[in-house]
């Protein structure tokens, strides 16, 4: 009996240590050696980089190009989720339970779905090049022409460092809102009709249908979605890269973490600057994730 | 008492498990711990026929920047001039647009190739190199013979401040190859239409700027508004046309004050009124290829480039157009550099690395290119200067080629050059953010040098940052 326990364990063990082993390697291994690379000075391409305790970090405090970054990741983390949520729950609701009779979706629900959903399945580089067309300043731009044309002056969506970063955050909203769609419907699809047919029976009209049933039975979604989005916030990279003038410019508008990481990295090749960088983001990230799952932890609702 | 040790098997399955384990974490992201010792074989017997030594059957492996220039220059004239004289050596070509990504690792793994044209926007930078020990000397390259004569150094065939620019820590490692040529650049075609001549002053400038606005045939002037560093080229040039080279020196030099002088003043309140009064609309948000193309549809007349200029655009310039370049005019009447001052600078800049398998072979394949032959069909391949003095002689090439190689002759001992935004990354980057400012009216001049300043004065006081000197 024993001996048997013992070889179940033993191959129960055999089946968990490749997982474990290539976890260890590619995804801690890389963590720990970050947080060793940041307490260096390496270059890039020294074999033996020069060990220099915190001074990394103490040059991070007073590095203000990094500290606007930072505050352009906090204002994505407030207002991506928020506007991306509010926006995918409407669609949700009425694709799913907004049309006149409250249990089936509008007119052209279906096709709206499919609709919704393209921008998620384009690879974030063509998004970004995409809206770089539609943001051009002149009157080739699909947003400025048609402006110009009515005689509107144009705006430098892009160009203009007080329009730029607006124009980044319209375009994230855009992408990740049918991804959101998507999700809240499923959510929506297991809450029991009868529960949204009883309200109606009882005079609810479709606000209350949303605020005293949607939204609460959709709140472990909502708050799943919510973590996403800050991560997404949070380690925003590609998209600015990408489409902003400059990496983040003009000016500096629309820098974010990642981009001021790899700006260091590979274009002053200050990687050991980098990976500190790169360490104070990755606890912004832990920090808020712990953060956002505590704050929003209420009572599950049983159906 | 038996002291035999008992391995369980368990125990020497997680041995077993471990030693991998270990394995790859040593072997992952952080550098080597210990560098590759250089299996260098001795090289091959020197003689006047192959200076360095190049062993005959040692493989060649060459790295090309793939950007304005392409790579087929590599492919079909340097590459097959190296195999007349070595056929065995086998040269592996490879090319890319983004050398720092895919060599970076080989520097650190202390396996790179030989040759590298480290260009281009992500090229790895020359000072970690340099400081590495990873650059080549090729101090013995400039004493060799030249490729066509061998009673002429290599060092006399080739522009003297290519050896200045390449010199990083005393050594001179890295080959500048082309001779860029910075100056405002027109169609000789549109001027001659109308009328219209080259402006010899800076007030004529601004007349011939307020004429082409009022004839409301196209804009007065462009630049790549995505890529700012376009116009602190002339601004600088400028600043040091009217206060002499040392203004740049300088800067490079990160002195107390270099950008907030008079010169600098005085050249970026010029600039800061083009910005204000005659840019092409949507200037601020279009980059290089969208301005140059502007530029060949005749929608504007004048735009700041260098000598790559009329490679780049050559599928969409107008068969009739005529590139032509003009030097920046005289500012005040009392500038220290006198009218026809260019900036020029070599660049594509390739070097050997000091830890690759045959760097004698680098530097042979360097020498080659160094040759009449080789610089003057890479001319004319790709339409620009090399710094290989009198290369392009009794070639027919095209009109850019022939107005910047003409203004280089004019400007005689009159050409400046600065380094700065190749020594600090950080310097370079506030700079284009500022000149972007400054263009679009959200700067003042003195807050757009004060600003700089702030900067270079940043990077004075980090010590982190490695200083240099020129």
């Amino acid at each position: 009996m024993i001996f048997n326990r013992y070889r179940r364990g033993l191959f129960i063990t055999s089946f968990l240590a490749a997982p474990v082993i290539l976890y260890l390697v590619y995804v801690i291994s890389p963590y720990i050696q970050a947080f060793y690379i940041a307490m260096t000075d390496w270059r890039g391409v020294t074999a033996t980089p020069r060990f220099i305790g915190l001074d990394n970090f103490e040059r991070l405090l007073g590095d203000g190009t990094f500290w606007k970054a930072v505050s352009h990741n906090g204002a994505l983390l407030l207002l991506l989720p928020l506007i991306t949520i509010v926006i995918a729950l409407f669609f949700a609701f009425l694709l799913n339970v907004g049309g006149p009779q409250g249990l089936t979706g509008i007119r052209g629900s279906k096709f709206y779905r499919v609709v919704f959903f393209f921008p998620q399945v384009l690879a974030v580089a063509v998004v970004a090049v995409l809206f770089q067309q539609v943001f051009r300043p002149d009157g080739s731009g699909m947003l400025n022409g048609p402006m110009m044309a009515l005689g509107i002056s144009p705006i430098g969506f892009l160009s203009d460092p007080d329009v730029a970063f607006w124009s980044v955050l319209g375009v994230m909203v855009w992408q990740a809102v049918g991804f959101y769609v998507v999700l809240f419907s499923a959510g929506l699809a297991s809450i029991p009709r009868d529960m949204f047919e009883a309200a109606q029976i009882d005079g609810a009209g479709r606000l209350s249908l949303f605020f005293r049933i949607t939204l609460p039975l959709l709140w472990d979604t909502v708050q799943v979605a919510w973590v996403y989005l800050g991560i997404l916030a949070l380690d925003v990279f590609a998209i600015v890269w990408v489409m902003t003038d400059q990496h983040g410019g003009p000016d500096f508008s629309t820098t974010v973490m990642a981009a001021e990481i790899y700006r260091n990295a590979f274009q002053y090749f200050r990687f050991g600057y980098a990976s500190a960088l790169g360490v104070v983001m990755f606890f912004f990230t832990v920090g808020f994730a712990i953060l956002s799952l505590r704050l929003s932890r209420r009572e599950r609702i049983e159906y | 008492m038996s002291t035999t040790p008992r391995i369980s098997r368990r125990e020497l399955l997680r041995g077993a498990a471990l030693v991998p384990v270990a394995g790859a974490l040593a072997a992952c992201a952080t550098p080597a711990s210990q560098p590759t010792a250089t299996a260098s074989s001795a090289p091959a017997a020197t003689s006047a026929a192959n200076p360095f030594g190049v062993a005959a059957d040692k493989p060649l492996e060459v790295w090309i920047f793939d950007g304005g220039f392409g790579q087929d220059y590599a492919k079909n004239i340097h590459q097959p001039l190296f195999k007349t004289k070595y056929p065995n050596v086998e040269i592996k070509h490879n090319a890319t647009k983004e050398i720092t990504k895919v060599l970076q690792p080989r520097f650190a793994g202390g396996n790179p190739p030989e040759v590298i044209d480290n260009s281009g926007a992500n090229f790895i930078d020359f000072g970690a190199l340099s400081q590495d020990g990873q650059l080549q000397d090729l101090t013995p390259l400039l004493d060799a013979p030249s490729w066509d004569d061998p009673n002429t150094k290599v060092r006399d065939t080739i522009d003297p401040s290519v050896i200045e620019i390449g010199t990083y820590d005393g050594k001179f490692s890295v080959l500048g190859y082309v001779n860029y040529i910075h100056g405002i650049w027109y169609s000789q075609k549109v001027f001659r239409d109308n009328g219209w001549q080259i402006p010899k002053t800076w007030d004529e400038f601004i007349a011939l700027c307020e004429t082409i606005k009022k004839s409301g045939k196209m804009a007065p002037f462009t630049y790549a508004g995505k890529f700012p560093q376009y116009l602190y080229e002339p601004l600088l040039t400028m600043a040091a046309k009217i206060g002499g080279k040392e203004v740049l020196v300088n800067i490079d030099n990160l002195e107390d004050g270099a950008w907030t002088t008079e010169a600098m003043k005085s050249a970026a309140t010029a600039w800061a009124e083009v910005g204000a009064k005659y840019l092409m609309e949507g200037t601020t948000g279009l980059d290089h290829v969208q301005t140059q193309t502007a530029q060949n549809k005749y929608k504007v007349a004048m735009l700041p480039s260098g000598s790559w200029l009329e490679n780049e655009q050559k599928t969409t310039t107008p068969p009739d157009f005529e590139y032509g370049m003009f030097p920046i005019p005289d500012v005040t009447g009392s500038d220290k550099m006198p009218y026809g001052t260019l900036h020029t600078q070599p660049g594509e800049n390739f070097i050997v690395s000091a830890k690759s398998p045959h760097p004698q072979a680098g530097m042979e394949y360097l020498r080659g290119m160094l040759s009449k032959k080789a610089a003057g069909d890479f001319s004319g391949l790709v339409r620009t200067l090399t710094v290989v003095k009198g290369a392009t002689e009794g070639k027919d090439i095209s009109p850019g080629v022939t107005s910047a190689s003409k203004a280089v002759t004019d400007a005689g001992a009159n050409t400046v050059y600065y380094r700065w935004f190749n020594w600090y990354g950080p310097l370079k980057d506030e700079a284009i953010a500022a000149t972007g400012q400054l263009m679009s009216g959200g700067l003042t001049p003195d807050k757009y040098l004060e600003r700089i300043q702030k900067k270079a004065d940043e990077i004075k006081n980090d010590s982190s940052i490695k200083k240099y000197k020129r």
